[in-house]
């Protein structure tokens, strides 16, 4: 599994994030723009135009049915026909809002610089320095990603209740100091398509090795330190599992434990106010629409990156 | 064998100055001293956390009192536990369905957006990808509304075509099936990596296939599915493993405190029935045991899935 996984990603072209523009023009020479019979372009834009349909049609009928009052949150229009915003007023009114969104913001921000920089420390690490027994090291690396998360999740817990930590926000963070193995294998992945002339060069200038990590390597992976930080962001922002084992207390939650507790009570809870979750839900939805909408480029070059053979 | 050549490490070593050795021990030091993070963190978060589990999962615990060892008990307890079985059925129904459709419509999507280009291919990325970005707790939460029995858009639309949607999120024989058609609402990330390695196979080959006289029926087949075989396999594996550990959709909309409204038996997966064995009956033993089978499962599927995968991949460059 593990040699699999290598196998898949190793070939992979570091810089493909860094040539954004250069990569796109590429494509766009080598398959000349075929332009087929016009009934098969028809079908495609037909298809495209469905598609398109389905996948945002949720999304809006959601941020749409979050202004609707009680009555109408079913009524399937894309606009309200009375508009409200009553219920945002509603949520923050029952809900500790202001509160989630800090918890959840420390987690996320803490999680996403925390990881980004370990995990860079590491891959510079593997990806620099020659040793004995790097190649197994790394390999042990890569194993760690196929292990269940089931099975580590519960001694993991264990630590934290013997460290008093659980009920807090550091359980939901703090594992982050220590790196991650997917990032770990991106970011040297990159750092190994850094010509080692360049090093060579300031260590006669000079530079001693953590210069040459924190100067020189990771401003010129900049692309991919976004990769990683945008993911880790967005993982730890939509996470609900470990929210769940970790906080006790409402006044601890992150925005989607959050919603989850509102869903229990004001969905299932025999009080059947929609609405509420419904708007909850946008609210723990958007954040991640602009997140994605400034980090388009590098998500998208990300995700490629992440399954495409070279 | 005594004229085999001695290993390189072997005469580098013995040709080193006392400097050179200086140096690379130095150099050995900064290394670790690089990696340390993760070396620590392998070692509290992943070794020990493997072992422990290992233990426990011969052990009753509840957190409370110390670790009681019953030996097998645990395992023979799952053997007997319905739903147990419930459970892995419900997670393996759920893996064969939805991965499969889920791939076989990415490649779809990935073909079509293939065949479009520049600012027009941008915006459909973005498109298809803008669910992936939704937390799931929010997609569980869209599943109960968008398949609501009575007044769901689903049903809804299903109408406009005179079809009489089920009750998908109370009727027990339709939850699964809804928890599989919302799951490919965020089948955005597929396509991304599938069109990517489309936009990866050489034109040249399209070219003289069709010298050849090749239909694109053939070409697909013959020329377009080889060649993005490696990326189909990842995410064969990549899916099934992430299938298997599904939990927050369908613990979201069927779990949970004050769920009494739902008939949940349906979608009980796996990961959900550890979790409350470990986290809400706190029978920590029994759950340590449960993910040790869910590892060995896994782990199974995986290197079946390889095996036959070796046989379909085609690897450039040999291999």
């Amino acid at each position: 599994m593990a040699r699999t996984r290598l196998e898949r990603l190793q070939p992979v072209p570091p810089p493909a994030i860094d040539r954004d523009e250069e990569a796109g023009e590429h494509t766009r020479q080598r398959r000349p723009r075929r332009r087929g019979n016009p009934l098969a372009r028809i079908l495609t834009w037909a298809a495209l135009g469905i598609a398109t349909v389905l996948f945002t049609y949720p999304l809006l009928w959601l941020i749409s049915a979050s202004f609707k009052p009680r009555s109408d949150v079913f009524d399937n229009k894309l606009i309200p026909e009375t508009f409200t915003f009553e219920n945002y007023l509603t949520v923050w009114q029952e809900a500790p809002l202001a509160l989630w969104l800090a918890n959840t913001a420390i987690v996320t921000v803490l999680s996403a610089v925390l990881v980004t920089l370990s995990s860079a420390m590491v891959a510079w690490g593997f990806a620099y320095f020659r040793f004995r027994g790097r190649n197994a090291l790394f390999g042990l690396v890569l194993a760690t990603m196929m292990l269940p998360g089931a099975v580590t999740m519960i001694p993991t817990f264990l630590i934290w209740n013997g460290l008093g930590q659980v009920g807090t926000l550091t359980p939901l963070w703090a594992g982050n100091l220590f790196g991650s193995a997917f990032y770990i294998f991106l970011l040297r992945q990159f750092f190994l398509g850094l010509p080692r002339e360049l090093f060579e060069a300031a260590r006669v200038d000079g530079a001693n090795n953590w210069h040459m990590f924190s100067r020189i390597a990771l401003p010129l992976c900049k692309p991919a330190l976004i990769v990683t930080l945008l993911f880790e962001f967005q993982a730890a922002w939509t996470d609900l599992m470990r929210p769940l084992i970790y906080l006790r207390d409402s006044s601890t939650f992150t925005v989607p434990r959050g919603l989850k507790a509102l869903l229990d009570q004001f969905g299932f809870g025999g009080n059947w106010h929609w609405e509420i979750v419904v708007t909850a839900s946008v609210i723990t939805t958007v954040p991640m629409i602009i997140l994605f909408f400034l980090g388009q480029k590098h998500f998208v070059k990300g995700i490629a990156t992440t399954g495409n053979k070279g | 064998m005594t004229a085999t050549p001695l290993r390189p490490a072997t005469r580098a070593k013995q040709r080193l100055r006392p400097a050179q050795r200086r140096n690379r021990r130095r150099n050995l030091r900064s290394a670790l001293l690089f990696i340390s993070p993760w070396i620590i963190g392998f070692l509290v978060f992943t070794l020990w956390p493997v072992l422990y589990s290992g233990y426990l999962s011969l052990t009753d615990y509840d957190v409370i009192n110390d670790p009681n060892y019953v030996g097998l008990d645990n395992f023979r307890q799952l053997l007997a536990d319905p739903k147990i079985s419930l459970s892995l059925w419900n997670t393996f129904i759920y893996t064969v369905f939805s991965v499969p459709v889920h791939i076989i419509v990415s490649l779809l999507l990935a073909m079509l957006l293939n065949r479009i280009s520049g600012r027009a291919s941008g915006f459909f990325r973005t498109v298809f990808y803008l669910p992936k970005m939704t937390p799931p707790v929010a997609i569980g939460i869209l599943l109960l509304l968008l398949f609501n029995g009575q007044n769901g858009l689903v049903n809804t639309v299903l109408g406009w075509f005179g079809i009489n949607g089920p009750a998908w999120t109370t009727d027990p024989a339709w939850i699964q099936p809804g928890l599989i058609i919302m799951s490919l609402w965020t089948l955005g990330a597929s396509t991304i990596i599938l069109l990517a390695a489309l936009q990866n196979v050489p034109q040249e080959l399209y070219d003289s296939a069709r010298v050849d006289g090749a239909n694109s029926w053939q070409t697909t087949w013959k020329i377009t599915l080889p060649m993005i075989s490696g990326s189909l396999f990842f995410l064969t594996i990549v899916n099934t493993i992430a299938a298997f550990q599904t939990f927050t959709e369908a613990y979201t909309a069927y779990f949970g405190s004050g769920n009494s409204t739902y008939s949940n038996d349906a979608a009980l997966f796996y990961a959900i029935y550890l979790f409350q064995q470990g986290f809400e009956f706190l029978h920590m033993g029994y759950a340590s045991a449960m993910a040790w089978v869910l590892f060995v499962i896994v782990l199974a599927v995986t290197v079946v899935q390889m095996v036959v995968g070796k046989r379909m991949v085609y690897y450039e460059g040999g291999q």
